[in-house]
């Protein structure tokens, strides 16, 4: 049994699957936050209908709860307006909030789980008072932690708001100021684009969003939602590409920014999973552009194993090894060592002696 | 096929295989599992239920797995895995069974959205289905236990499951969880009641599981029509009363006992209105089972005469 989820997608018929690879394929979907996407997909193509009765349930279910997420989600961002209104500064939707007020395609079927925002650096207590006056208040009890974010980390602890449980996590740029791949924040400010009809609210442009997309992706410890990143990026590609600028904007942007390594990996990903292919000439800057062989191939190794959905239909030899490997990866690229060996330590311990106890079963 | 007409040893080869695939009212669970109890526990309390093929869909794959490494001899662990992952913290081996049952409760609450999923107890007769929601402490599943010894069928203990169109309620009756005292209660008000053994020290106390009656397993696809909301309490010592209670009351506190009312939107609202506009809504103190019996079996004699 294998990972039947990464070739649907570019599939022009629907696929004809036994029972039990149904049980795979939405178990696999359910592991990685794409069950309402595959929902989506069926319905969108019409496929739905050759879908046993068994399966077809669960593909609905699934759609069912996205579009109610995603209907949560434009109230929580027509609150966050609200409480930000005063504030002295352009407020910027990332990732999933962005894509659905900005009607792109990756939005569709997407499912939620918090709402990313970014501010200024300088707005960043005023956005986090502002916000915290409109009930959302800060989850992490740990002090510990708290000052970790706050002293290293490109976002505040997530934010819960008291009484609706909605999570923002309130960026001021979009990768630790400690990390191989920081983003000087002005320079994406420089670039924004507004949303129609929600004044004050804007996305980032079209390159920078894919090139966060990428960043965000390949710098994550934790792959689980490894593949719908991938898809959000094909999404990305495939619309804005539509733009004769786009792919030029994209490599230069990507060198302005030094973030041509994880745009790298991740145009070779979705060549490979995805049989998608950018244009030559920008394949050839972007091959010249790759890591040392060595590190290539460990990291293509890797990636190909964490990519696949986390289900046990999915795992191989070495698939352990791989995320093990990924997630040592992510954190020496987020921190230099000398930070980095005392906060996994630390980290360690926590989890060892925790203070409080875990929540009881249901 | 039902799973009484498997062998031990077949049963154990599937358990411990891809999987025993079993059919509970419009689910289909995979279950695997390498303990004892479990295997114990299926056998006793899910006789009647019907087998499909392992070659067939089954809506949920639910392993209850011991613990690994020193956990297997040092307070060994019972572990719930669905999908590759462990959604509860492990409980100690001895509560396998019940973990089982909690985890296919998991399954249904998390991941359905085509019914409106309340948390309530139903029972059924004469076509007509009482929805008794309930928190728990109520005395919810005493009540059902004993009213299913008399007379009425049971629809659940735990989900009453209510149609998005129309709004006939789809029996999911499983093993009824009884609770401390109300073991024994059942056990003297029903002596032919088939149990399961008692697991001690649970969150939830002592927890023993009480097995469907064979006639209603077999009546399992039958749905029925709402008639009654009774938000039911036990008062020890107390006369029976029922005594009114307004409908828009009644569908508020239906609607947070449910486990999708607010994914579901406003097909969710529609489906409860439906429900309350075709059901008479009551609360109900009684401290005797007997009472509660003979009160609404005369709610079942009026409604048919009128």
């Amino acid at each position: 049994m294998s990972d039947l989820l990464s070739s649907v997608w570019l599939a022009d018929q629907p696929p004809v699957w036994s029972p039990w690879q149904w049980e795979s394929v939405l178990g696999q979907a359910r592991q990685s936050g794409l069950l309402g996407r595959l929902g989506m997909l069926f319905r969108d193509r019409a496929w739905l209908d050759a879908v046993p009765a068994g399966p077809r349930h669960h593909l609905e279910s699934g759609v069912t709860l996205v579009e109610r997420q995603q209907h949560e989600v434009q109230w929580e961002v027509h609150n966050l307006r609200k409480a930000l209104r005063d504030l002295a500064a352009p407020v910027v939707l990332l990732k999933g909030a962005a894509y659905l007020m900005a009607s792109l395609p990756p939005a569709r079927g997407r499912l939620f789980s918090d709402v990313d925002v970014m501010v200024p650096y300088a707005q960043l207590q005023a956005a986090e008072a502002a916000l915290f006056g409109a009930g959302w208040v800060s989850d992490e009890r740990d002090p510990y932690n708290q000052r970790y974010y706050r002293q290293w980390m490109h976002e505040i602890p997530p934010l819960r708001h008291v009484l609706r449980g909605s999570v923002i996590d309130l960026h001021h740029t979009i990768a630790p100021p400690t990390s191989r791949f920081k983003v000087d924040a002005d320079r994406l400010l420089a670039n924004l684009e507004p949303l129609p009809g929600c004044e004050g609210i804007y996305v980032l442009g079209p390159v920078d969003m894919v090139l966060h997309s990428a960043v965000h992706l390949f710098q994550e410890g934790e792959f689980d939602r490894g593949l719908r990143d991938l898809l959000d990026l094909l999404d990305l590609i495939r619309h804005f590409e539509q733009q004769d600028v786009f792919w030029p904007d994209l490599v230069d942007r990507a060198h302005d920014l030094g973030l041509q390594v994880p745009l790298s990996h991740a145009l070779r990903h979705l060549t490979r999973l995805f049989a998608y292919t950018p244009p030559v000439a920008v394949m050839e800057t972007v091959l010249s552009i790759q890591p040392p062989a060595i590190q290539r191939v460990v990291m293509d190794w890797a990636l190909k194993k964490a990519l696949k959905p986390v289900h046990p239909t999915c795992d191989s030899a070495g698939t352990g090894l791989a995320r093990w490997t990924l997630y040592v990866r992510s954190h020496a690229l987020r921190m230099p060592v000398h930070l980095l060996l005392p906060h996994l330590a630390r980290k360690a311990w926590m989890r060892r002696f925790p203070g409080a106890e875990k929540p009881a079963n249901a | 096929m039902r799973l009484a007409d498997l062998s031990s040893t077949e049963l154990d080869k599937q358990l411990c295989g891809a999987g025993l695939v079993l059919g509970v009212g419009p689910f289909a669970f995979r279950i695997k599992s390498p303990i004892e109890s479990v295997h114990e526990g299926l056998h006793r309390l899910y006789s009647n239920y019907p087998l499909l093929r392992g070659d067939q869909f089954a809506d949920f794959d639910v392993t209850v797995a011991g613990g690994r490494g020193v956990r297997r001899w040092w307070r060994p662990q019972a572990i719930f895995r669905f999908d590759g992952g462990e959604p509860f913290l492990p409980l100690p081996f001895t509560h396998a069974f019940p973990l089982l049952e909690w985890a296919m409760n998991w399954c249904v609450s998390m991941h359905v959205q085509r019914y409106l999923l309340l948390h309530a107890a139903v029972v059924e007769k004469h076509g007509l289905a009482m929805i008794l929601p309930a928190p728990p402490g109520s005395g919810k599943s005493t009540l059902c236990a004993g009213l299913i010894h008399r007379g009425w069928r049971l629809l659940s203990d735990e989900m009453a499951l209510i149609a998005l169109q129309g709004d006939l309620v789809t029996p999911f009756g499983r093993p009824v969880s009884l609770k401390n005292q109300s073991i024994d209660i059942i056990k003297a008000y029903a002596p032919e009641a088939v149990f399961s053994p008692t697991v001690h020290d649970t969150h939830k106390g002592d927890v023993a599981l009480l097995k469907v009656p064979t006639d209603h397993v077999h009546r399992i696809a039958e749905p029925a029509k709402p008639r009654w909301v009774v938000f039911p309490k036990y008062a020890a010592g107390e006369e029976a009363c029922l005594t009114p209670r307004s409908k828009a009351q009644s569908m508020l506190e239906l609607g947070r006992n449910s486990f999708n009312y607010m994914v579901l939107g406003r097909t969710g609202f529609v489906g409860l209105s439906r429900v309350i506009d075709a059901s008479d809504c009551y609360d109900f103190r009684y401290s005797r089972l007997d009472d509660a019996v003979a009160v609404f079996d005369q709610m079942v004699a009026d409604s048919v005469v009128a």
